[in-house]
């Protein structure tokens, strides 16, 4: 009981709501920082996904950049970009949009593209070729079928790589503390070093309910995108779950 | 930093093939501590999930608590599960095997119970008319057809658990991150690249032996079409 009541204490000591150790400063760098690095993901992932599963050119190397993907050493490209890029701050037009480590922001933008990519691919590529028919029946251009009936369609499966990667940038973001940034990862980081179990242990929850808080939030926002009748839950892993369909004749 | 560095390597070369000649049973070391953490947390995962799945096919109210509480287990990041459990476990093995297992579950039961669901009526229906018991038909029947699905689960949460187990260094449990930090406490830059091409190079070997074991346990599903 007195492990709980020590993490209790620690969260109960005001210095560690101030300050920039404190806990409100950390949830923002942690926010911001996973923030601008999906965004960044999304920009480049979007496009390239969108136009490849249009033209429903080079799915092979979409499908097998997701599965590499996922083992994606994360940790190896943050210890890379911070040999190369050293830790220093940053220039203030970075930290404004909340990139306070280069170094941190390359290596989650670069785990979250594979999710995003190969979601938009396979969402855009699959589409019934029946409403493709349909949509060129009724006249559209390829942009037209892109934008009105290939993307809507697609959304839930697109919607699912945004949120994997969101999960997987909320993560990752943890192990900025190891290189000396900040984030959530500090008090588990600095825990360790000390052996200070309660505020590990604390650290943990922290990170525990963000990633928590962020999951429902992006699981709210699909809801609202996501046409009424194409609901389908993907569920935080946002994988695809069946073996891939035989080719179409 | 950087002075650590034995002399006669290039602490700023991306790779420097000299000391990976000089390191190569470290290097197979780390490679196997990393297959075992993986692959222990993957049998794990299987045997907790296949039952699970099983229990959830049948009992379909059972599927949304399961799916939601493997749901949160997957969306706890990893550095925050091994950091909950260390206060009880301590820097163990287990400490790092616990939350790795967890990760698998949510991704093995829902494509088990999807490879279950998938199973035509009519050929359940065959086999009970054949005198099939409810075990009998599950092992015979059942599941011998989900194996596609159930397999490209095993793919997924195997390259998923081989990319998650580098963090796993942070609390001490070796594999290819303990080289990575290793070579980041000394400035060096060759045992990063080393171990994180590694990680990339296990992910792609498991995936294809995962797809080849798949294609030989169910010739039917290549054998009657070429299926890409």
């Amino acid at each position: 009981m007195s492990f709980l009541g020590d993490v209790f204490d620690w969260f109960a000591n005001g210095d560690h709501w101030t300050g920039n150790e404190g806990i409100p400063h950390l949830v923002l760098q942690h926010l911001g920082i996973s923030a601008i690095s999906l965004v960044v993901a999304v920009l480049v992932a979007l496009p390239i996904g969108l136009v490849l599963g249009h033209a429903r050119k080079g799915g092979f190397v979409a499908v097998n950049v997701s599965n590499v993907g996922r083992a994606l050493p994360s940790l190896a490209i943050l210890l890379l970009a911070v040999l190369t890029f050293g830790i220093k701050d940053p220039p203030e037009v970075f930290r404004s949009v909340g990139i306070g480590s280069i170094p941190t922001f390359i290596a989650l933008v670069a785990l979250a593209i594979p999710p995003i990519l190969t979601n938009t691919y396979v969402g855009i590529a699959d589409v019934d070729p029946d409403l493709r028919d349909a949509a060129s029946g009724m006249g559209m251009n390829g942009r037209q079928q892109l934008w009105r009936v290939e993307l809507p369609v697609a959304l839930p499966l697109i919607m699912a790589g945004i949120r994997t990667s969101a999960i997987a940038v909320i993560a990752t973001a943890t192990l900025a503390a190891y290189v000396g940034w900040g984030g959530l990862g500090r008090y588990i980081i600095d825990g360790l070093a000390v052996q200070d179990n309660a505020k590990v242990f604390a650290g943990a929850l922290l990170v525990a309910l963000l990633a928590i808080a962020v999951e429902l939030a992006l699981g709210a926002l699909q809801r609202v995108l996501v046409s009424p009748g194409l609901r389908v839950d993907a569920g935080p892993a946002g994988e695809i779950t069946t073996p891939p369909r035989p080719a179409r004749a | 930093m950087g002075s650590v560095l034995a002399a006669g390597y290039s602490g700023s070369a991306w790779i420097d093939w000299s000391w990976v000649n000089d390191h190569t049973t470290e290097i197979l070391t780390r490679l196997r501590e990393h297959v075992v953490l993986a692959g222990l947390a993957l049998l794990y995962g299987l045997i907790i999930a296949v039952p699970l799945a099983v229990l959830a096919s049948r009992k379909r109210r059972l599927l949304a608590p399961i799916l939601s509480v493997t749901g949160v287990l997957y969306t706890i990041p990893s550095l925050a599960a091994f950091a909950f459990l260390l206060p009880f476990t301590g820097l163990s093995r287990e400490t790092a095997l616990i939350p790795l297992t967890a990760y698998s579950l949510l991704i093995l039961v829902r494509n088990v119970v999807t490879g279950l669901d998938a199973v035509p009526p009519e050929v359940v229906e065959a086999a009970r008319g054949m005198g099939y018991s409810g075990t009998r038909q599950l092992l015979r029947i059942e599941l011998p057809l989900a194996v596609p699905t159930i397999i490209a689960g095993v793919r997924i949460a195997a390259v998923t658990l081989i990319g998650l187990v580098p963090v796993a260094a942070l609390i001490g449990q070796g594999g290819l991150g303990a080289m990575m930090l290793d070579g980041f406490q000394r400035s060096f830059r060759t045992p990063i690249t080393v171990a994180g091409v590694l990680v990339i190079a296990l992910a792609v070997v498991v995936d294809a032996a995962l797809l080849a074991l798949q294609r030989l346990a169910t010739p039917w599903t290549w054998r009657a079409r070429s299926i890409a």
